[in-house]
């Protein structure tokens, strides 16, 4: 049939355009139901998208503040923050975890260790596109491999924070403390908002102490990230206030000298300047490194420094607690002057033993043959043990308790050194409540020679020392010397809280250094050797101080236990006797007598700190002063 | 009927009718007017859309141009080749639809490409798009309209068959788009309401079977998550969430060409494809896609004309199935940006980027063309 013919074309064309008008009707529905949802999501609910979008792109992100610095009282810097490269996976990236993990174990030194918390991490729940860490601390040829492989690694990047660094690590370890990372119990303490964006924390020391000064304020920005949550650009910025710059009394050089001192053996050096209570000095030896603390110590590591035999990570200086020995006597001088149990011409016979009552118990001098006549000078220059006895028991423990408490036994006197031991300082109370027994005489006896039950640290020592020095005002001992800035110091140190030891007759404080400036430079001092030839004059004394027991579970080859059975050497001084700069504990473990052992330590840091570093001072003084002249 | 009447006076306005040079190249000017401001527009969009990618739109430019050179060539050709080649057209389409079911080559999981040595690969099942229609046309312009019963029978089957070979590489879009070609054919011949009723009362009692028997896992996924996107927020809801969120963030007059952040900062999926359109909504707002869719419009009305105008059936039928082929391209496509419509690989037509469904889109309107202005030779 040819196309066209016996049709009704006419008809056939009205019934297309009716059904065209149809069509066309059924296209304007539509397009207005298309308008219509546009309307409805455009202008309708345009709030709700647009709120949505914006939390889409828009991330807020913490900006962790810059740790404040600390320095040395000669602005030697002795914390710092570096910047630290570490690897991290984004597990969403990464084509083949396992291939990609054996690639970098090639490229980078990644431990069992490192792998084991990875493959942890990565079973925890997470926001998707969170980055995990794989290994802290890339050396630069680590980092330059890793960029050689980079672009056959998705997923795999490097971020950098900076972490504290001491570049002091084992000087100050011990004296300043040392951040590490956040642990779940500080996570519970802390101020989530300020620690938004901060991983580390003052876990000690002056870290610890003055962690909200160095911490500063976190800071904000908003940025605008994609779908993978790749930060694409910083839409508003509000900087984080860095953390303070702390200043110590602190003096590096006298605080390597004290190192040095002591290398080779186990002891504590507190070095105070009398006049402010600031601590020149703060050494435990042996240290360790702190650095190693920061990113996180491996478990080998740890366990070799915390089953040393030596003890590294225990601050002897503010922790360790020894009998003071004969180093109390010049407290108990000032005591016994002041309480009349003596007067500086009061006499004894010392015939080398001391008995409360005729037949009683035997108390040995340290001299089998006594000492004979001796007043409060002899007794003290030559360390007459029987003196001490006597005027102990004419004192009585409560008259020496107090005393010796106004001196800061029995109570962590410093202002700002965090984790410092109270020691021990006994009395009738104490007796009765720890031993459930009565105060003895014997225990008088005892205590007049620092023995017994009384236990100070090096920092009690130095302090007590450093109130004789100052001839009875207090300054307690502190670590901090200026805040950078505006920041007054006052408003972040404690407030001192010891009434100055008034004596009924002042010139008691002359008299008593005087006995100590005897046994350094007397004819019969114990440690006349140690002050010989000085150019100033000092004062001192020894002491030594019995190690009572061992720990019964502690073995040791018998060479150890006779080594360490030896007897705790200390000292403490100042000087110069007239003007006190520098006042000094020291104590050598096992270092047999204080005279042959200590004294001499003492003396080095009284020489370095009065002629060395004063005459290397004056030169630095006098050579800015020629360069600033501009002749 | 006031549109009725305009209609059947444009018919006979010589003002519509091609004179001189465009007559002379059988181009439609009003309608490539319409369809250059559409595409150079769709460039600027598929520039911010595939993230200033100039590479993109360079390529999109040309596959562009060759669509229009295929429109010129289908607009010189007499409408009366288009009915004289539809059988054999059909017949081969088939057969190549067969083919790509049994050695297609796919990707993602479908078979849709026939790869013949010598010859570039290509997709039988957008042909068909073309073919469909016009077999249908060609069939049913044979008899008297309104078609009897067995006839509409037989033109279903034209349409079924091919649109079944489609679902079955999967590829639910272009069947869908194949199979709503062939039923304008039908709709515009005349068939009888009662029978409409009927095959929309079929289709109701069967799309739950279809549900159950038919449609693959991850079809009905789509229509699941059409209902609930929040139930896969990260997963297939993904594409509508965030698609939504771009459209509506961009409020009455949009963020500003280049400035939308859900396309640029790549939460939008395929902004420069099939979801293209939210990238028009998010940067131009509604005033955008009030612009857009009154070209479309415009477009569609010329179209319509075109048919009403033309002088046989076949070209009637043809000119009206392909006009309602491009306007469903644009409903499914914004349907399913927009959250209204499961999400079915439908282009924004001429305006997303790649596919051969513009040269498709540009043969329709070559035929178009070629209908309208071979009109004045058929009726001299």
């Amino acid at each position: 049939m040819p196309w066209g013919e016996f049709k009704d074309t006419a008809a056939e064309r009205r019934l297309f355009q009716r059904r065209t008008l149809v069509m066309l009707t059924f296209v304007l529905v539509l397009i207005g139901a298309l308008l219509a949802r546009m309307y409805q999501l455009q202008i309708v609910e345009h709030e709700v998208y647009t709120t949505l979008s914006d939390k889409n792109r828009v991330q807020v992100q913490s900006v962790p503040p810059p740790r404040g610095l600390v320095y040395d009282r000669n602005r030697t810097l002795l914390a710092e923050n570096r910047p630290v490269f570490s690897v991290t996976l984004v597990p969403e990236r990464v084509d083949g975890m396992a291939e990609t993990l054996t690639q970098l174990d090639r490229i980078l030194d990644v431990s069992e260790e490192d792998l084991e918390r990875f493959q942890r991490r990565l079973q925890e729940p997470r926001r998707p596109f969170q980055e995990i860490p794989l290994r802290y601390d890339l050396d630069e040829q680590e980092m330059a491999r890793l960029a050689v492989h980079r672009h056959q690694l998705p997923g795999v990047e490097v971020k950098a924070e900076l972490v504290r660094y001491y570049p002091h690590s084992e000087l100050t370890a011990h004296a300043l403390g040392f951040v590490g990372r956040i642990n779940r119990d500080e996570l519970q303490r802390i101020d989530p908002v300020n620690y938004a964006g901060t991983n580390y924390i003052g876990k000690s020391g002056i870290e610890r102490f003055y962690e909200e000064i160095l911490h500063g304020q976190v800071g904000y920005q908003h940025v605008e990230t994609n779908a993978r949550g790749r930060t694409l650009r910083v839409l508003e910025r509000e900087n984080p206030v860095p953390g303070e710059d702390l200043q110590l009394h602190l003096d590096l050089r006298l605080q390597k000298r004290a190192h040095e001192l002591l290398d080779g053996r186990r002891g504590a050096i507190v070095a105070i300047e009398p006049a402010t209570g600031g601590i020149l000095a703060l050494a435990s030896v042996p240290g360790f490194d702190a650095n190693k603390f920061v990113t996180g110590i491996s478990v080998a590591e740890y366990r070799e420094l915390s089953e040393s035999k030596d003890k590294p990570l225990f601050n002897r200086a503010l922790r360790g607690q020894y009998p003071p020995g004969s180093t109390v006597k010049p407290m108990m001088a000032i005591a016994a002057l002041d309480s009349d149990a003596t007067t500086r011409d009061y006499t004894i016979w010392d015939p080398g033993h001391f008995r409360l009552k005729e037949g009683g118990r035997l108390w040995r001098d340290w001299k089998r043959g006594g000492h004979g006549w001796v007043d409060l000078m002899d007794a003290m220059a030559e360390s007459c043990d029987v003196y001490f006895y006597e005027i102990a028991v004419k004192m009585g423990v409560d008259t020496m308790y107090s005393y010796l408490s106004q001196f800061g036994f029995g109570e962590d006197a410093a202002l700002d050194v965090s984790g410092a031991l109270s020691g021990l300082l006994p009395s009738r109370d104490w007796k009765r409540a720890t031993r459930n027994e009565p105060w003895y005489p014997g225990d008088s006896v005892n205590l007049g020679i620092g023995q017994g039950f009384m236990l100070a640290t090096p920092l009690q020592l130095a302090t007590a020392t450093s109130l004789i020095a100052n001839r009875g005002s207090w300054a307690e001992p502190r670590l901090l010397k200026d805040i950078d800035g505006d920041t007054s110091v006052s408003g972040f140190l404690p407030d001192s809280n010891h009434e100055p030891l008034k004596l009924k007759d002042p010139s008691d404080w002359e008299y008593v250094v005087e006995t100590m400036a005897e046994v350094m430079h007397g004819r019969k001092g114990t440690a006349r050797r140690a002050g010989a030839g000085a150019p100033y004059r000092m004062a001192g004394k020894t002491g030594t101080a019995q190690v009572f027991s061992l720990a019964e579970d502690e073995e040791y080859d018998a060479e150890e236990v006779r080594e360490r059975l030896r007897d705790h050497a200390l000292f403490v001084g100042f000087a110069p006797v007239e003007n006190p700069e520098i006042a000094v504990a020291v104590i050598v473990e096992n270092g047999g007598g204080g005279s042959s052992t200590a004294a001499p330590v003492a003396r080095e840091l009284f020489d370095a700190w009065l002629l060395e570093f004063q005459q290397s001072d004056d030169e630095a003084l006098v050579g800015s002063v020629d360069s600033g002249g501009g002749e | 009927m006031a549109l009725h009447d305009f209609i059947d006076s444009t018919a006979t306005n010589p003002l519509g009718r091609p004179r001189g040079i465009w007559s002379a190249l059988h181009l439609d000017p009003i309608l490539l007017f319409l369809l250059l401001v559409l595409v150079s527009g769709g460039l600027f969009i598929l520039y911010s859309g595939a993230d200033r990618n100039i590479d993109v739109v360079k390529a999109q430019g040309i596959r562009l141009g060759v669509a229009f050179v295929v429109m010129l060539v289908f607009a010189q050709l007499d409408p009366s080749v288009f009915r004289r080649w539809a059988p054999w057209l059909y017949v081969a389409g088939i057969a190549a639809l067969l083919a790509v079911l049994l050695v297609g080559v796919g990707a993602k999981g479908a078979q849709r490409w026939l790869a013949i040595p010598g010859l570039p690969r290509f997709q039988p099942s957008e042909l068909m798009k073309l073919v469909v229609p016009m077999m249908a046309a060609w069939y049913l312009s044979r008899h008297f309209l309104p078609p009897r019963f067995r006839h509409v029978i037989v033109g279903l089957a034209i349409v079924l068959v091919p649109m079944m070979m489609i679902i079955q590489q999967p590829d639910l879009g272009t069947s869908l788009l194949v199979g709503m070609a062939g039923l304008f054919v039908v709709f515009f011949a005349g068939i009888s309401w009662k029978l409409i009723l009927a095959f929309v009362g079929l289709v109701s009692v069967s799309a739950p079977m279809m549900w159950f028997f038919v449609m693959r896992e991850y079809q009905k996924q789509r229509v699941l998550t059409l209902l609930d996107p929040q139930s896969d927020p990260l997963g297939a809801g993904w594409n509508i969430i965030q698609s939504k969120t771009a459209i509506g963030s961009g409020g009455i007059d949009g963020k500003g060409w280049l400035q939308g952040t859900q396309s640029h900062l790549e939460f939008l999926p395929e902004s420069h494809t099939d979801f293209i359109v939210a990238v028009l909504a998010e940067e131009f707002g509604f005033i955008g896609m009030l612009v857009l869719m009154l070209v479309y419009m415009l477009i569609i009305l010329r179209c319509l004309y075109i048919a009403a105008t033309a002088q046989d059936s076949f070209s009637r039928l043809l000119a009206g199935a392909l006009t309602m082929t491009f306007f469903i391209y644009i409903f499914v496509n914004v349907g399913m940006v927009s959250g209204l419509l499961p999400v079915v690989g439908v282009p924004l037509p001429l305006i997303s980027y790649g596919g051969t469904s513009g040269v498709t889109l540009m043969a329709a309107f070559g035929v178009l063309m070629s209908i309208h202005t071979h009109r004045r030779m058929i009726s001299a």
